[in-house]
């Protein structure tokens, strides 16, 4: 109220002076501040023309190069010779994303629906932050959780398939299904909350106990913002790079054990990326090349995501 | 009354399985508290008896002993500030944008909301293979300095603070803005002087959060040679630098055993650094909040 007040006051002293005068330099004030904030949206744009950019040469120039070895099934495009089979970064990507999922989908939708259909007020308040710090927690700490407590910890001791070696794909994926959980859950949580209260208030009237409304009716209303929720959090997973990088290894293991190192996508990106590749060498545009193939699934993921989202946002709100 | 003869026609089966699905959900958030405490309580069983002032005025070494992580902190708080300093205005100003100026049912805005929110979820490292490209090298070259890093850090974040500063915007009621314009306010006027007032303490949450991601982020930096060994503080835009988050990585690659209690105590700082800043935030927000709901 006093903002407005204020406001109030500051018009009725321009109403002093001259008033066409006065009016001009305020438009002109105004059509100055817009410009200046059109240039922002003019970086945004800008940004992604770079990323497309500095992607698109490198990339069909050594595919050019290489062609058919893509499908090969060994990757070792920093030796002599090279060899560029993709083969090993795909299943490594996939088995340690998978792991996550498991992760974090259950704990994350118990979270949401724990949130929005369990939780008071005043333990929201509490549940929320939890969520919020776990999701503060840096990769590289919960990589070197991963390297130091579950790798020797956990999967040395107690993973029955092959020999560890001091890197795996389960700890990797352990650790970023922890980084993924808060992303399903507050995504979750606000669909779920989203569901209009009559809704619940309909199942409860008819007899449902708490559980059947919150599984039978607010999930099922809910459920297109849960997928959304998964999708985000798979894009999230599938670009993870420190973590797969600290503990997975830097090894491109062909394998589906998840007791193995492994390399996915992203780690690969960081692990070369450290032996500071001249421009244009082979070394150089193998990083462009598997940019570009996590620039697009992640792209397309989150297209799809966020269209679910802002469509189900038009139905309830 | 009723109520209680209604709850005793309840199958003794479903009341069974509400009663496990509720412990279901409640052990779930317990585990992720859980979780939390455990990754800090292994931080610092590893590192309690290194933590000494030291470890943070050292400079990096081969030396265990006198291994530390100054030129990291010192690093990680130039690049973060730095872009923080040119993320946080043009994020701020787009967000003004979007919100209050461009044409809503417009095409060419719906195709900019569309391209911020693909730019947020970009896998962090791809942000570090443009700054190599075109900044570290290519037509900038700067090199691998501190303005390199800050340009990839703040690109990175910039996505989020136009999305965080927008929500905030829009949670200001437009009673405020209309009841300005009704006195004669130019539009620009009543978003500079009501508008963003209100939504200040959310900007300033979501930026914070913003600036606690690109102070935990290590992928990008991988590609900008962060992960060198340097003895000595950034002293500009052009100095060579490291951050915490990679020392920490150097450090925990080392085999040696000491070293990776010396990476536990780079985390337990990073750590005790960035939930700070989610505290700050938080509060802030918290506050806000009530203040409104009043």
């Amino acid at each position: 109220m006093s903002d407005l007040s204020k406001a109030g006051t500051s018009t009725a002293e321009g109403a002093w002076l001259a008033p066409s005068a006065h009016l001009r330099r305020r438009n002109f004030f105004q059509s100055i501040a817009v410009n200046v904030m059109r240039i922002g949206t003019l970086v945004t744009a800008l940004i992604t023309t770079g990323i497309i950019f500095s992607l698109i040469p490198p990339t069909i120039e050594l595919l050019g190069e290489i062609t058919t070895q893509v499908f090969g099934t060994t990757w070792a495009p920093l030796f002599l010779p090279p060899e560029f089979g993709i083969l090993p970064l795909i299943t490594g990507t996939f088995v340690i994303v998978i792991i996550a999922m498991f992760i974090a989908i259950p704990f994350g939708l118990a979270a949401a629906l724990f949130l929005s259909d369990y939780a008071s007020f005043n333990v929201r308040r509490v549940v929320k932050p939890i969520l919020e710090i776990l999701a503060g927690i840096p990769t590289v700490v919960l990589g070197l959780f991963g390297l130091y407590v579950i790798n020797p910890g956990l999967v040395e001791k107690y993973w029955p398939i092959g020999e560890s070696v001091g890197y795996s794909a389960i700890g990797a994926g352990l650790m970023t299904g922890v980084l993924t959980l808060p992303i399903v859950a507050s995504v979750a949580d606000d669909a779920l909350s989203a569901v209009p209260r009559a809704m619940r208030e309909a199942g409860f009237a008819l007899g449902a106990t708490r559980r059947e409304v919150a599984t039978k009716i607010v999930f099922n209303a809910g459920i297109s913002g849960v997928v959304a929720a998964v999708i985000l959090a798979f894009a999230r997973a599938f670009g993870e790079t420190t973590v797969a990088l600290m503990v997975a290894g830097s090894y491109p293991k062909l394998s589906l054990n998840p007791g193995d190192p492994m390399q996915t996508m992203a780690s690969f990106i960081g692990f070369a990326g450290i032996g500071d590749q001249p421009t244009d060498s082979t070394g150089y545009k193998t990083i462009f090349l598997v940019g570009s193939i996590l620039f697009l699934v992640t792209l397309v993921f989150n297209l799809l995501g966020n269209r679910i989202i802002s469509r189900f946002r038009e139905v309830y709100e | 009354m009723s109520q209680v003869s209604l709850e005793s026609k309840l199958s003794t089966k479903r009341r069974v399985i509400d009663g496990v699905f509720r412990v279901f959900l409640t052990f779930s958030i317990i585990a992720t508290l859980a979780f939390i405490l455990f990754v800090l309580y292994t931080l610092w069983k590893d590192s309690k008896f290194l933590l000494s002032k030291e470890i943070v005025t050292n400079f990096p070494s081969n030396d265990p002993n006198d291994a530390g992580f100054q030129s990291a902190i010192f690093g990680s708080i130039w690049v973060v500030g730095v872009a923080a300093l040119v993320a946080l205005p043009i994020g701020t100003l787009t967000a003004v944008y979007l919100e209050e100026f461009a044409g809503k049912r417009n095409k060419l805005t719906s195709v900019i909301e569309t391209n911020i929110q693909n730019l947020a979820g970009v896998p962090a490292v791809v942000f570090g293979m443009i700054g190599l490209a075109f900044i570290a090298r290519g037509p900038l070259g700067w090199g691998f300095t501190v303005g390199s890093a800050a340009m990839v850090l703040a690109m990175m974040i910039l996505p989020v603070v136009i999305i965080v500063a927008r929500e905030a915007i829009r949670a200001v009621p437009p009673s405020h803005k209309d009841g300005a314009l009704a006195l004669g306010a130019t539009q620009w006027q009543a978003v500079y002087r009501i508008v963003l007032p209100s939504a200040v303490p959310g900007i300033a949450t979501g930026s914070i959060l913003a600036v606690s991601r690109a102070m935990g982020e290590s992928a990008p930096l991988l590609l900008l040679g962060a992960l060198s060994f340097v003895t000595f503080n950034p002293t500009g835009l052009d100095s060579q630098f490291t951050i915490l988050p990679l020392s920490i990585f150097k450090y925990a690659s080392d085999s040696r055993e000491e070293f990776h209690y010396i990476a536990s105590a780079g985390s337990l700082i990073l750590v005790v650094i960035l939930f700070t800043l989610n505290f700050i935030a938080i509060f802030l927000r918290d506050r806000a909040n009530r203040k409104s709901r009043v």
